[in-house]
């Protein structure tokens, strides 16, 4: 299930830092999905019950939507809640109090927001990962295969604002494929890039290839070959005085689990890279 | 006239004060919270000069269109008889109810360049809005004009319109007593329809996104650029910009309140 | 002296079917008298501009306003017209004598030589010092006398007071009804005074207009109509009772089936005027020889300072004027039956 992209240059470079140093422990620690039940044996074995509130990236929400389902249908008794919205403003309510039981984010750097203020109680482990595709309106009007087709000025291109996670991504790929592009839009969130080629505003864009798969047949992807494109590690982890630390630990337990993984890959997320 | 001295009711008194403080607190939050020692390279750094830049002339320009505009349409809606007027006032104040987003997507489905606007605009004249500051300035004229049409239709109601009839028989033509009687008496709903549609534009953030798209320099007004810092997780960025955005409108606030309370 | 005013004005609007006609010589006041939504708005907004005419024809001075058949209308600010109202419609944003100064400079008459003119006319009626001040600060008498200033000094050809006193406590209207009748006086216009105030008419009028449901019922001298009222209105507004019937001789059939003997003859319809005070009543039937008399039920006892009026309904129903006095004699508060007799001198026939 480990694939291993040949000549990948790890990470975003722009994310380095002590961020990553710490979390390539978490990542020794956990090299196989199948230990992850024993980083939660040191909680108690009740069966989960109440509600539970998750803050996760606007990213994941079809995928946890459904892992929240099958969740909530292996222990009767549970409600998740989710909070769905940028990975910075999710982070800012946290470090702000709101209670939240467990925070999925869309990057490292924002988990990192949450740990550099102590408010994790187990360590941040990153339980997916997302690469960009190009997308392009259906049926790829403007015939884009490459990235180096986006450099063309008549050409108009979207991408996320390079201070968030899925603008650091576009810019990474571009700088790994060598290629200038100069966007009519930078967006807030990609939901904004998907939107502008949606609706035939914009030629493409650089969004997540989850982000392709969701869309379906309203847009078309082109994919962007290994050597060029960037990958982005999604941490989970548990808030100190969490409200429902019981259902907390499981739901983790649960994303990070096999049901969780596949329900990960099956809307297009990759498994944590190394 | 000399005044008697004013006394209030306590509990008036008592949830005005609260009122305010609703008000204040969170100003005076935005104030502690900003990032002081290094407010300087804020406010001067390129960002915040084109954006407060873009924010200005956007603004100014949808208030300019809305009194081009929005005036004859209050004329109309105020004095005009004819079948629909309702639904035409109704549909003058949809984008006051509307999400932004949401105006921001309808604006695209009509003026972008699949819009059955927007197409055959783009087709003939090779004119597209999206992305450029013209795009900007539809966007934040649409949020703001309903305002502006509101107020001035109010204020042309509630006039004397039987002022009107006696400066006729005194002699006046029809542009004479506008300029004369009418203009002056809607002076105050004038102002403050105008004051209202600046201050709209200046804050609109959603449609201005989603229609006009964000670029530095070119579409990226204050409100994106405070909302992208804060998504990027520059906060210190964001408020400071944000008192930026205060104090420009707290002063043509002021400002104004001074003029009309002075007549 | 030839007429400077010919109207004839027939329209049609939703509530009102409107059909007058009259002239109005210069120096002239006509009083328009007649109940509210009669007519006698409507008439000056007709000869203003401000209602197209349906019918008929508007002569002022020789030049036609206004002439449906052969589509001539002069717009509203090119008729040597001025107005009065009974809210003063004095412009709120400008000073009192900005206010009079108006109508010169729509003229075309410079600003300076406005400003003076409209000084002269307010030091005129007593202004001067409240030249600079605006509406809202002055009294409704100076407000009015703006108004009266700010009309008169365009020397307009036809002035148009649409109850100009209204609006005034009586203290002031006497003042201020003195110096309106001294200003018609000296200027060469045509006036047209509506109003419902008798004493105004009396007072102001040279010839008075009755309109009732957008027609005129009666046009004559104040006196002449006071004297001899043709309608319900006139006689309440003079405070006389007003019966219809028919002559035969010294007999009066009346509309309503009574018989009431009179010291003239008439003949045909005829309309019977009888003072109030020539009404008398008692609690008994009266000696004598019976006529002009008839049982009726006290309705209505109105004390109006030193004098009482009652109202008998029956057949004929009546108004007597009594003394104070009679009200415990014949302790009328308490209602019942009254006795009333008249004598044939004090009954005044005419035809309709």
């Amino acid at each position: 299930m480990f694939r291993m992209l040949r000549g990948q240059r790890g990470g975003i470079r722009v994310l380095a830092g002590a961020g990553v140093a710490s979390l390539a422990v978490a990542l020794a620690a956990c090299s196989s999905p199948a230990t992850t039940t024993a980083a939660s044996g040191a909680t108690t074995q009740a069966k989960p019950t109440g509600t539970l509130v998750v803050f996760a990236a606007t990213s994941l929400t079809d995928a946890f939507n459904q892992i929240a389902d099958q969740f909530q249908a292996a222990n009767p008794g549970v409600t998740v809640k989710f909070n769905y919205n940028g990975s910075s403003s999710l982070a800012t309510q946290i470090t702000q109090g709101a209670p939240a039981d467990i925070f999925a984010s869309a990057s490292p750097t924002n988990m990192k927001t949450v740990t550099d203020q102590s408010l994790e109680s187990t360590t941040p482990k990153i339980f997916a990962a997302n690469q960009g595709e190009i997308m392009v309106e259906a049926g790829n009007p403007s015939h884009v295969t490459s990235l180096s087709d986006l450099a063309n000025p008549a050409l108009k291109v979207v991408t996320c604002a390079p201070t968030v996670p899925c603008g650091a991504l576009a810019t990474q790929i571009f700088e790994n494929a060598g290629v200038t592009v100069k966007p009519v839009s930078q967006e807030q969130n990609v939901g904004g890039v998907v939107t502008k080629v949606s609706l035939g505003e914009a030629d493409a864009g650089i969004v997540y290839v989850t982000d392709v798969k969701a869309n379906g047949n309203k847009t078309a992807g082109v994919p962007i070959p290994a050597n060029q494109n960037a990958t982005t590690n999604y941490p989970i982890a548990e808030i100190k005085g969490a409200p429902n630390p019981t259902a907390a630990a499981a739901f983790m337990s649960y994303v990070l689990g096999p049901s969780g993984q596949q329900v990960l890959k099956s809307f297009g997320f990759l498994p944590p890279s190394s | 006239m000399s005044r008697q001295k004013w006394r209030v009711n306590p509990l008036l008194a008592v949830l005005a004060g609260l009122a305010a403080l609703f008000f204040i607190f969170p100003l005076i939050g935005l104030i502690t919270g900003a990032p002081w020692g290094h407010i300087t390279d804020v406010i001067t750094s390129r960002t915040a000069v084109q954006a407060l830049e873009l924010s200005i002339v956007a603004s100014l320009a949808s208030t300019v269109l809305a009194l081009i505009f929005g005036f004859p349409l209050a004329w109309l809606l105020a004095r005009g008889q004819f079948p629909g007027k309702g639904l035409l006032r109704g549909l003058t104040t949809l984008p006051m109810v509307l999400p932004p987003v949401v105006g921001g997507i309808a604006l695209l489905l009509a003026y972008g360049r699949r819009g059955f606007i927007g197409k055959p605009l783009d087709s003939a004249f090779g004119i597209t809005l999206p992305f450029s500051l013209a795009g900007v300035i539809v966007a934040e004229s649409f949020v703001a004009m309903p305002f502006f049409v509101i107020t001035v239709e109010s204020g042309l109601r509630s006039m004397n319109r039987r002022l009107e009839d006696a400066a006729r028989s005194l002699g006046a033509a029809r542009r004479t007593v506008f300029m004369r009687v009418t203009l002056p008496l809607i002076w105050p709903s004038l102002a403050a329809g105008t004051v209202l549609t600046w201050a709209r534009a200046l804050g609109e953030f959603g449609a201005t996104i989603t229609f006009a798209g964000n670029l530095p320099g070119v579409t990226q007004t204050m409100p994106l650029a405070i909302y992208i810092s804060q998504s990027s997780n520059m906060t210190d960025e964001a408020i400071a910009l944000s008192l930026i955005l205060v104090v420009v409108s707290l002063v043509v606030m002021v400002f104004r309140r001074d003029r009309s309370g002075a007549q | 002296m030839s007429a400077v005013l010919d109207a004839d004005i027939q329209l049609r609007l939703s509530r009102l079917s409107l059909d007058v006609a009259f002239s109005v010589a210069p120096g002239e006041v006509l009083a328009l008298l007649g109940p509210n939504a009669s007519g006698k708005s409507t008439t000056l907004r007709a000869l203003t501009g401000l209602l197209p005419l349906d019918g008929g024809r508007v002569v002022l001075d020789g030049t036609v306003l206004e002439d449906p058949a052969q589509r001539v209308k002069v717009a509203p600010e090119k008729r040597p017209i001025a107005l009065m109202f009974q809210d003063y419609l004095l412009f709120p944003h400008m000073s009192a004598v900005e206010n009079v100064a108006f109508g010169l400079r729509c003229h075309g008459v410079d600003k300076k030589t406005a400003r003076e003119k409209a000084l002269q006319a307010l030091t005129r009626l007593d202004l001067a010092e409240a030249a600079e001040s605006r509406p809202g600060s002055m009294s409704g008498g100076q407000q009015q006398r703006v108004a009266m200033a700010r009309a008169l000094v365009t020397d307009p050809k036809l002035l148009l007071l649409d109850e100009p006193l209204a609006a005034l406590d009586v203290s002031v209207k006497t003042t201020v009804r003195r110096l309106l009748r001294d200003a018609l006086r000296q200027s060469r216009a045509a006036n047209i005074l509506v109003t419902h105030d008798l004493v105004d008419a009396v007072a102001l009028g040279d010839r008075m207009i009755v309109i009732e449901a957008g027609a005129v019922v009666q046009t004559g001298t104040p006196a002449e109509v006071t004297a001899r009222p043709r309608s319900g209105y006139v006689a309440d507004l003079t405070g006389v009772n007003l019966l219809r019937g028919t002559g035969h001789g010294t007999v009066l059939d009346l509309d309503d089936g009574a018989q009431l003997t009179c010291a003239s003859p008439a003949a045909g319809p005829t309309f019977a005027v009888i003072a109030p005070a020539a009404v008398a009543v008692s609690r008994q039937r009266p000696e004598g020889e019976g006529v002009n008399t008839w049982r009726g039920r006290v309705s209505a006892v109105d004390l109006m300072g030193d004098r009482v009026r009652v109202r008998v309904e029956g057949t004929p129903a009546i108004t007597a004027e009594v003394p104070p006095a009679a009200v415990d004699q014949l302790k009328l508060d308490e209602g019942g039956d009254l006795w009333v007799c008249l004598s044939p001198a004090a009954i005044t026939t005419y035809p309709q």
